[in-house]
């Protein structure tokens, strides 16, 4: 039972960090039109920086601090020099570009901090275990993890729904030329969005640093489950977004856990053990499928964020 | 137009020489690159059908190509080396994985079509990883070749070399007619107007999902020639990296065009040889180059490189 | 009397808090020219949209031919004899203009599961298409690509693809949207010759073609019918003259 609630509070943690990920995506995509596969560069870089500034510092405020930087500069260049072209061009264009863009950095990192992984371990304040319920210790890191998402989740809500910029980015998301032609520098617009992105996506690498393994191409696989998230929720949507990511995480976690034992009830041992890790891979994917023959344009469709 | 032909001609017939020419240099090396790069031809050709022709940007399809490869890997591991059951095995498979998920995805358009063909790209990536009695993760050997009986005996490089280059001239002839028939002119007309067409009366999913089935089966045909070349399959060829690179080479040799994906494969293969020569760093630079080709030409690559075929005759 | 070919019944349609078309109902005979007129932001196109099959109206009903067509698809439509022109040109710009009536033919021949024969040679596409360029004038630029053609043959492509799968209804959407005075005079002439042959619904700005050619008319505001009847009738209604014709000066 103990084990059960990991798994879910595990998900939870997941899904938080695909949320991150997921948000940056889904503005951008939903304001820009620009479908960015380098999305997941960005969350590299973080966790990259992150780790490398930590272990020559002792400090992970300072790997946090600098990740977040470098992110943003990294993001803020690429958008100037790559995206302001492709804004006007084919999806296929850009899938290409940010491919291209992909190889990139994802060899830039070898070049930078060599072929083998890097190691980032827990911070010291927060490498302790937390009762959550009474009788259930958690992972101090883990819950850290899930209160910064959720508090993000919250302040995202907050700035889009509440406040001028936000007014003008949902503005941005539902007429670009009017709002240009309103007299908003839509320019800067865009790349403060970028920026805000990259931000996310640095902060989720971050967190992934002590979690998973920092290596090249760690982008991709998290990119790729972005996408399902924001494919679940409905592009545009941050609402969607944050519910999906959390159904998704939730989904992985427990289905990960739970899927082998289950399966053994029917299929007995040796079966199980075979086929239970693929079967277990493809969950989410199934999930993905059965939401979109319902709805194939997601949980939440756009109509602004 | 006979321009065009006579470039078909001369690839076609060089194609031909390879294996002679290579023996006679006493650089055999050469057959197994020149047929690596037919191989990814039929594969690039199969995208060409619904990427080039159809307009679907299908981001997923090295799965097929993997598929059709552990078709072979899998039933010789079982001791199954006839050659028919191998590669009717990875036709099927791959035609079948492709329905589903084509049933699935063609429901989207645009950015959700390219992620979700992403997704499950990666996840029969994720599959195949997954699958620890072939190899998981570090891949399966594959014993023999496939079996075709004494008067096709593919252990011999050069009879595999042949085999391969039988097979990329059959599909290059039946994707010739099927691109000008009306099942071909209702593909493009998709690509062009796809609201049109619907309001012209055609039921456009059935047409995008058959395109996008055979695709997917002829693909899997590409990976099962590619188990047969290498002996060896691994979850890698299937990840989502693969398929940009076969994207990449239908680009590069003009989407939309019947022999571009010859080229194309041609092209990215042997630049990729070239380029790991010098560095070992080659992304570094292919990444860019690519960015650059994208950004500079003034339709986009789209545009550069299409080769506009629109007429039916 | 004949019975109605299309009837619409308190067709709505609204976009968030903006009624687009509010219970509009109209009928059209067999062989009639049913023009619709308004001033912009009438509901005209929507409710175009919601004739071809392409918009789902939130309330009404439309029977075709005696038969509830709401609930079906373009395709559907398409296939039962409704075609539509576009407002904004909507044509297969890489296609030769001979192809784009081609591909209006095959749409209405059975299957495209058909992988062999060229469909380029294959007179059974060929020869209708010539036929349908013909009427609307466009056989001499049979072979260039659609999209290099002057903007009033594109118009006219359109209505030859539409013309090509033999119709029983016409829904026009702005056919002469940016002719000039030349070309209107030729649209309306063809169009007068299809009197009788097929019905049309006709949306249309320019009043002496609508005026030429109309059977009755009926004139939305902001989403509503305020009148529908006969030309002459139409053109004397005092609401109309206010609302619309006044402003364009009759």
């Amino acid at each position: 039972m103990i084990y059960a609630i990991e798994q879910v509070l595990n998900g939870v943690q997941f899904g938080v960090m695909l949320f991150l990920m997921a948000a940056g995506l889904t503005l951008i995509f939903g304001i820009m039109n620009l479908i960015n596969l380098a999305h997941g560069s960005l969350y590299m870089i973080g966790a990259y920086v992150a780790a490398g500034v930590f272990s020559a510092t002792g400090s992970f405020f300072l790997g946090l601090a600098a990740a977040l930087t470098a992110a943003v500069l990294v993001g803020i260049a690429i958008e100037i020099i790559v995206f302001r072209t492709l804004y006007e061009r084919d999806h296929l264009d850009q899938v290409l570009a940010t491919f291209g863009l992909i190889l990139f950095f994802n060899e830039m990192v070898r070049i930078l901090w060599g072929s083998t992984a890097l190691y980032m371990p827990v911070p010291s304040f927060l490498s302790g275990r937390v009762e959550l319920l009474p009788g259930i210790p958690y992972p101090a890191y883990r819950v850290a993890i899930i209160a910064v998402g959720l508090a993000i989740a919250l302040l995202l809500y907050l700035v889009i729904a509440r406040t001028r910029i936000g007014m003008l980015i949902r503005a941005g998301a539902s007429n670009r030329v009017m709002l240009g032609a309103l007299g908003t520098n839509v320019t800067l617009l865009y790349t403060l969005v970028f920026a805000l992105g990259s931000a996310l996506a640095a902060l989720a690498g971050v967190m992934a640093g002590p979690i998973f393994t920092v290596e090249s191409g760690m982008g991709e696989s998290v990119l790729i489950l972005a996408f399902v998230v924001i494919v679940i929720g409905g592009i545009g949507s941050i609402r969607g977004a944050f519910i999906a990511a959390l159904l998704v995480g939730v989904v992985d976690a427990t289905g990960r856990a739970f899927l082998r034992p289950f399966l053994t009830i029917f299929m007995g041992g040796s079966a199980a053990a075979k086929f239970g890790p693929a079967l277990a891979s493809m969950l989410i994917y199934i999930l993905m499928a059965a939401v979109l023959f319902v709805r194939p344009q997601g949980l939440f469709p756009p109509r602004g964020l | 137009m006979g321009g065009r032909y006579g470039a078909i001609f001369i690839v076609l017939a060089a194609l031909a020489l390879v294996p002679a020419v290579a023996t006679v240099a006493e650089a055999p090396f050469y057959i197994g690159l020149f047929a690596r790069i037919m191989v990814f031809a039929i594969a690039a050709l199969s995208l060409d059908l619904i990427l080039g022709y159809g307009g679907l940007v299908s981001f997923g399809h090295a799965a097929y190509f993997g598929i059709g490869a552990y078709a072979v890997g899998i039933l010789s591991y079982y001791g199954v080396t006839d050659g028919i059951a191998h590669f009717a095995t990875a036709f099927f498979a791959a035609a079948i994985a492709a329905l589903f998920i084509g049933f699935v995805s063609l429901r989207t358009s645009g950015v959700y079509f390219i992620m979700i063909t992403l997704a499950f790209g990666q996840m029969v990536y994720f599959v195949g990883i997954g699958l620890n009695e072939y190899g998981g993760d570090d891949g399966l050997n594959i014993a023999r070749h496939s079996n075709f009986g004494a008067a096709l005996d593919l252990d011999r490089p050069i009879v595999l070399y042949y085999f391969t280059y039988a097979l990329l001239l059959l599909f290059l002839l039946l994707g010739n007619r099927i691109v000008r028939s009306r099942f071909g002119m209702l593909l493009q007309g998709v690509k062009s107007n796809e609201r049109r067409m619907i309001a012209l009366g055609f039921p456009t999913f059935r047409y995008k999902l058959a395109a996008f089935v055979m695709a997917g089966a002829v693909c899997g045909i590409a990976g099962a020639l590619f188990a047969n070349l290498t002996l060896f399959v691994s979850p890698s060829i299937m990840h989502w990296t693969r398929s940009g690179e076969i994207m990449m080479m239908v680009i590069l040799g003009g989407l939309g065009s019947q022999v571009g994906p010859v080229f194309g494969a041609a092209a990215y293969l042997i630049l990729e040889s070239v380029l790991s020569r010098l560095t070992e760093h080659w992304q570094a630079v292919l990444g860019p180059l690519l960015i650059l080709v994208v950004l500079f030409s003034k339709t986009g690559l789209y545009g550069l490189f299409a080769v506009s075929r629109r007429r039916s005759g | 009397m004949a019975e109605a070919l299309l009837e619409t019944a308190g067709l709505t349609k609204r976009f968030g808090g903006l009624v687009a078309t509010g219970d509009v109902s109209l009928s059209l005979a067999p062989g009639e020219i049913h023009a619709v007129i308004g001033p912009n932001g009438a509901g005209k196109t929507t409710l175009i949209g919601q004739l071809s099959g392409e918009l789902k109206p939130d309330s009404g009903a439309i029977r075709f031919a005696g038969a509830d067509i709401s609930r079906l698809g373009p395709a559907r439509r398409a296939a039962l004899g409704i075609a539509r022109s576009f407002q904004i040109t909507s044509i297969f710009r890489e296609f030769t203009t001979l192809d784009n009536v081609a591909l209006a033919i095959q749409a209405r021949a059975g299957h495209s599961f058909r992988f062999w024969r060229a469909a380029g040679r294959d007179a059974s596409l060929r020869d209708p298409a010539f036929a349908a360029l013909g009427i609307v004038g466009l056989a001499g630029r049979a072979d260039l690509p659609a999209g290099s053609l002057a903007h009033g043959e594109k118009r006219a492509l359109e209505l030859a693809m539409a013309l090509a799968t033999r119709p029983r209804l016409l829904l026009l959407d702005e056919p002469m949207a940016g002719m000039g005075p030349e070309e209107s005079a030729s649209m309306v002439r063809l169009l007068a010759g299809l009197k009788g042959r097929l019905s049309i619904v006709l949306v249309e700005h320019d009043m002496d073609a609508v005026f030429a050619l109309a059977d009755r008319i009926t004139v939305m505001v902001y989403g509503r019918v305020i009148a529908s009847g006969g030309p002459t009738a139409i053109r004397a209604d005092p609401e109309v003259r206010r609302a619309y014709l006044g402003e364009e000066g009759g």
